[in-house]
């Protein structure tokens, strides 16, 4: 069932940034800044929550233009349950297919059955169970929602946090506690059990949500995050390809405060942001 | 000269991992496995008590740019040229030690294997694939995971092929210097790895 491939491919992803591109021209921005993937989107998330109405999966001509433009792997989104969104993704064969709660949810009962597809997906969480729920469901890779489109890091942090503490938990279950867990949290007690051997969730685990500088990318690495995924947060800012320079910086470099503090210097104006207070919570 | 480097005796392994981006996780267990604490790699000084080294899988546009921004790239080239530094590189890695790459704008390869090599030559994720090949120097079957993987198009006369697909070289030597397009370090045990460092 599991997609071993997709599983792979989101290890090679590892310690790398992931960027939203909207334009064949901002995708090799992003390439040239050393980005490991784009997220081909037509509007990034603040433009999104800034505008309202409903939002779907980007157009695939734009998509065919960004995969035409790049050598590093293309991702998409669709929203929610949509299949058929996620099938039109698959037949123009894009690297990775992001179930996303940014977009607009098109199933309140189910997600997309992902174990039909050979094309791998990331999906968001904000808790362990959620994770693991995804996982079953066949996701491939893993993601923080945190508050997308905000520049906002608080909520990244909280689901990061949570993912992480909720594993030590797990790592100290007896094996009827275990049990008792897995009902709990509504996922297969196997799944749980490989947890507490890993230590971590059994797939690359991104953050995504609110990054904004390259101190917040390094933070979101401290956590434990495998990588990140960077939206609004560089074409938005005063200087999108130095911006997206310094959070790639950072974000291997997270270990080194001194290297973090090197390419954060003079990098203009991030994006401006809103404080979660601001804008409606939707999830 | 090649066969000075060859027979050049490394008492001491000192092994690491080009840590800049990437599957650097899953070689630093593979080297563990040998029985080698491996270190990561990021800064020019962690290189130079280095005798092994592997590149690992991720993107070759994301750590050519960090070899030529860190100084690494120089260091790496000057140390393995000379024959002190044995160098393994794998997907991404053997991109990048490849002579030229395909297509050329995006990656500097560092040279250090007489191989020209095509990138994503399989296409998208769509035709990522994993396959049972022969592992030539111990004559086993081995499972080979290709990931949106490159593919060595020429390669020169003192070079050796350990692994085939169809014909095409998918493992290959010359010196101290090992490429492979699939990820050896999947493997349960880590025969390659083993190779790397007994033998290169």
């Amino acid at each position: 069932m599991k997609n071993e491939s997709g599983i792979k491919l989101a290890q090679m992803l590892k310690n790398g940034v992931i960027m939203d591109v909207s334009t064949p021209e901002q995708a090799l921005i992003a390439e040239a800044a050393g980005a490991c993937a784009v997220m081909a989107l037509e509007r990034i998330p603040s433009k999104i929550r800034r505008e309202g109405g409903v939002a779907r999966m980007s157009d695939p001509k734009m998509i065919l233009e960004i995969q035409a433009a790049v050598s590093i792997p293309v991702m998409a989104k669709v929203r929610i349950g949509h299949f058929m969104e996620a099938r039109v993704l698959e037949a123009i064969e894009i690297d990775y297919i992001d179930e996303s709660e940014v977009l607009t949810d098109a199933d309140d009962q189910f997600h997309v059955d992902k174990t039909q597809f050979k094309i791998p997906f990331v999906c968001g969480c904000r808790n362990l169970g959620e994770a693991l729920r995804r996982i079953e469901e066949g996701a491939s890779m893993i993601r923080t929602k945190g508050e997308a489109g905000t520049g906002n890091i608080l909520e990244a942090v909280r689901h990061q946090r949570s993912i992480q503490s909720e594993i030590k938990q797990v790592m100290g279950l007896s094996d009827m506690e275990l049990s008792k867990q897995a009902k709990t949290l509504r996922v297969d007690l196997n799944l749980l059990k490989e947890v507490k051997e890993l230590g971590r969730l059994p797939v690359v685990n991104f953050a995504a949500g609110g990054i904004a500088t390259p101190a917040d990318a390094a933070l979101m690495m401290a956590l434990g995050s495998d990588g990140v995924f960077v939206g609004s947060g560089i074409f938005e800012s005063e200087h999108p390809e130095k911006t997206a320079k310094a959070i790639v910086q950072a974000t291997t470099h997270w270990r080194d405060a001194k290297k973090v503090a090197e390419v954060s210097k003079g990098l203009g104006e991030s994006m401006k942001g809103l404080s979660t207070e601001e804008i409606r919570i939707e999830n | 000269m090649s066969l000075e480097k060859k027979i050049k005796p490394k008492t001491q392994i000192n092994g690491g991992v080009l840590a800049f981006q990437g599957n650097v996780e899953e070689h630093l267990l593979a080297l563990k496995k040998c029985g080698i604490q491996g270190r990561r790699v990021l800064a020019v000084q962690e290189v130079e008590r280095l005798t092994h080294l592997i590149i690992p899988g991720g993107e070759s546009t994301v750590m050519s740019a960090f070899l030529v921004e860190s100084g690494l790239g120089k260091v790496i080239k000057e140390r393995a040229q000379s024959g002190a530094l044995s160098v393994f590189g794998t997907c991404a890695g053997a991109i990048l030690l490849s002579k030229q790459v395909y297509p050329a704008e995006k990656v500097e390869p560092l040279g250090l294997i007489e191989a020209d090599i095509n990138r994503n030559a399989f296409g998208s994720q769509l035709h990522s694939f994993e396959t049972e090949v022969e592992y030539l120097p111990t004559q086993q079957k081995i499972m080979a995971t290709f990931i949106r993987a490159p593919q060595f198009k020429h390669f020169g006369e003192s070079v050796e092929v350990l692994a085939h697909l169809n014909d095409e070289p998918i493992l290959i030597r010359q010196d101290n210097v090992l490429a492979s397009t699939f990820h050896p370090e999947y493997l349960e045990d880590p025969v390659i790895h083993r190779y790397f460092l007994e033998q290169c």
